[in-house]
């Protein structure tokens, strides 16, 4: 997959002289399996430990090409811990919180892309800010407001927080997506005496399902993946997420600390993630770079 | 300007604007300010958790407290170096991924991953590369006799050796975010641009500083801004890694915060952790947007 050719017209930028041909491929081809090892071998590390037995685990020097193989660390992991709890947990609250923002954001994002309303700068000035706030600024008010509010162990907890922190990324997706549809498509639904809800709903939304979909993916992952309030507002074993669950198998063993579990652990918790990494590449590329040089 | 179907049309935005900026205050606003509010008291266990106002009292405890400034270096180091590597490898992983090649699209999708994947996760996975007895890193290096067989480095133990183990990590989770933001820029710069430049004899390392660098900033700016507010607040991480060990060497403002909070239940004393933090993010952010305006109009210009 990585074997490199000489393009069959070379890009504008590289050398004109067949003579450097191999040069470059040369080097291409260093470069490339560089940024693959780079990627991936930490992860495939990952994926070997979770797959060894424990005496190859903890053999020195370290085995590379296993002989033996085991799914003993993946049955530990779903019979001695909850751990389908802990992904139907996790997928539940992103989701949910997925589904949210989107539901809440894309209607603001038409609304600062289209409707001229006075201020729109300030609120878009204050969203565009608010993606970079680390989530420890909002820690001591929101704890606050769970225990006001008796929300500890509740979903509730996660999925509020986890909408707020997406809407953002939602806004400027979306506003950048409607800035790209032609003006025409809404003056002739007005026209046709639609009211900027039906035309919304009717029209606009059904073009927007592709854009729905990138920002879904981004906002998927970053549910995912949260770990500071997920650690504090949820306490409550069967209710952990995945991040948290996995991050204290390694922190409450006191004496030897189970590595092909926690291998495996780790294992099934991205693989829900890789999966959209392959699906979704060309979209999660889009949304990204939407989200952060649209600005 | 009162005309009607302008008014409604203001009308209908704003009901669409106003159940998303409701979350935006509830989650951002009200934590913050907050924040500032509880700062001005003491609220700890000495109170028995009841706030008792102290006015600056707080700030002028952070001022004498050696284990905030400790954070607080720790934290530059921390987002100055992974900043660092992070622009040099990402830039340079932009420049492969933008070059034609069999099989490009499978690579720049495998090159995503590492971004994609749950930092507490990853936060795992690092710590056992960095194992002091049956790590693949220590391993790797005897194999390659730069450290002696069977005299493994203790990574996590040794306070300098730990942060560069955190700064690792986090350059390989983040790197792909800068790689993704570096190559849609490249892929805007038009090829003539290089290919006039050859003609005019040209090195690509002429090109490269001539014309992708200074076309390449806006891009650049963006992701370093992203990345230093990110890593300035990095938590996840290193509480999984090191839990800000050994002996604070890799404590964090974050992790700082939490332990302030969570550990020794000072909530005003942590809330003004967190308005300083917050301070200098908006000084930060104020200063990125500065520079970005900047450079953009002195591309136009």
């Amino acid at each position: 997959m990585t074997t490199v050719h000489p393009p069959a017209h070379p890009p504008a930028h590289a050398e004109a002289r067949p003579s450097r041909f191999s040069a470059r491929t040369l080097w291409l081809t260093v470069a490339v399996v560089l940024v693959v090892l780079f990627s991936l071998a930490p992860i495939l590390w990952q994926v070997l430990t979770s797959i060894k037995v424990n005496a190859d685990i903890a053999a020195i020097p370290n085995v590379y090409f296993p002989r033996r193989f085991t799914l003993q660390h993946y049955i530990e992991i779903f019979n001695r811990r909850p751990f389908l709890n802990y992904m139907l947990n996790s997928f539940f609250v992103a989701f949910t919180s997925t589904l949210l923002c989107l539901a809440l954001g894309t209607p603001a994002a038409y609304a600062l892309a289209r409707l001229r309303l006075p201020g729109e700068r300030i609120v878009l000035a204050s969203v565009l800010i608010v993606t970079l706030f680390p989530y420890i600024l909002l820690f001591i008010g929101l704890l606050e407001i769970v225990r006001a509010t008796g929300l500890a162990n509740n979903y509730l907890a996660l999925i509020i927080p986890y909408t707020a922190i997406n809407i953002p990324l939602t806004i400027l997706v979306m506003r950048s997506f409607f800035q790209q549809l032609p003006r025409d498509l809404e003056d002739s639904a007005k026209v046709d005496g639609y009211n900027t809800w039906q035309m919304l709903v009717r029209i606009l939304l059904p073009l927007t399902t592709p854009a729905l979909v990138t920002t879904g993916i981004l906002a998927f992952i970053a549910a995912w993946n949260e770990f500071i309030f997920a650690l504090t507002f949820i306490t409550r074993e069967s209710m952990k997420t995945i991040p948290v669950a996995v991050a204290q198998i390694s922190g409450t063993a006191v004496f030897e600390i189970p590595y092909g579990a926690l291998a495996a652990a780790t294992v099934v918790g991205t693989l829900p993630l890789v999966i959209l990494v392959l699906l979704f590449q060309r979209r999660i590329v889009q949304g990204l770079t939407a989200g952060a040089v649209k600005g | 300007m009162t005309d009607p179907i302008r008014a409604r049309e203001q009308r209908t935005g704003w009901l669409l604007l106003i159940p998303a900026l409701l979350v935006l205050l509830l989650v951002y606003a009200y934590p913050i300010g907050r924040s500032f509010w509880l700062s001005l008291y003491t609220q700890n266990l000495g109170t028995e958790l009841q706030p008792v106002f102290s006015g600056f009292e707080n700030y002028g405890r952070m001022a004498q407290d050696g284990r905030f400034w400790q954070s607080i270096f720790n934290t530059t180091v921390f987002t100055l170096s992974s900043l660092f590597f992070e622009l040099v490898i990402g830039m340079g992983i932009a420049l492969v991924l933008n070059q034609a090649f069999r099989g490009r699209s499978a690579v720049r999708t495998i090159a995503i991953i590492p971004w994609a994947l749950p930092t507490a996760l990853i936060a795992t996975t690092w710590a056992w590369i960095f194992n002091a007895e049956f790590g693949v890193w220590n391993d790797i290096l005897m194999r390659l006799n730069i450290i002696p067989q069977g005299q493994g480095i203790n990574w996590l133990g040794e306070p300098t050796l730990a942060m560069m183990a955190v700064i690792a990590a986090d350059v390989w989770k983040t790197t792909p975010f800068i790689s993704i933001l570096l190559l849609a820029g490249l892929q805007s710069i038009p090829g003539d641009l290089y290919e006039a430049h050859a003609i005019d004899g040209a090195t690509a390392w002429q090109s490269f500083r001539q014309i992708t660098l200074p076309l390449l900033m806006p891009q650049i700016l963006i992701a370093a801004l992203f990345r230093f507010a990110q890593a300035f607040g990095i938590f996840d991480l290193i509480q999984v890694m090191t839990g800000g060990g050994p002996a604070g060497a890799t404590e964090t403002v974050s992790i700082y915060v939490y332990a302030t909070i969570m550990r020794y239940l000072d909530f005003g004393y942590g809330a003004a952790l967190v308005v300083i933090t917050f301070i200098v993010l908006i000084v930060a952010v104020a200063l990125a947007a500065w520079l970005l305006s900047r450079t953009r109009s002195a591309l136009r210009g």
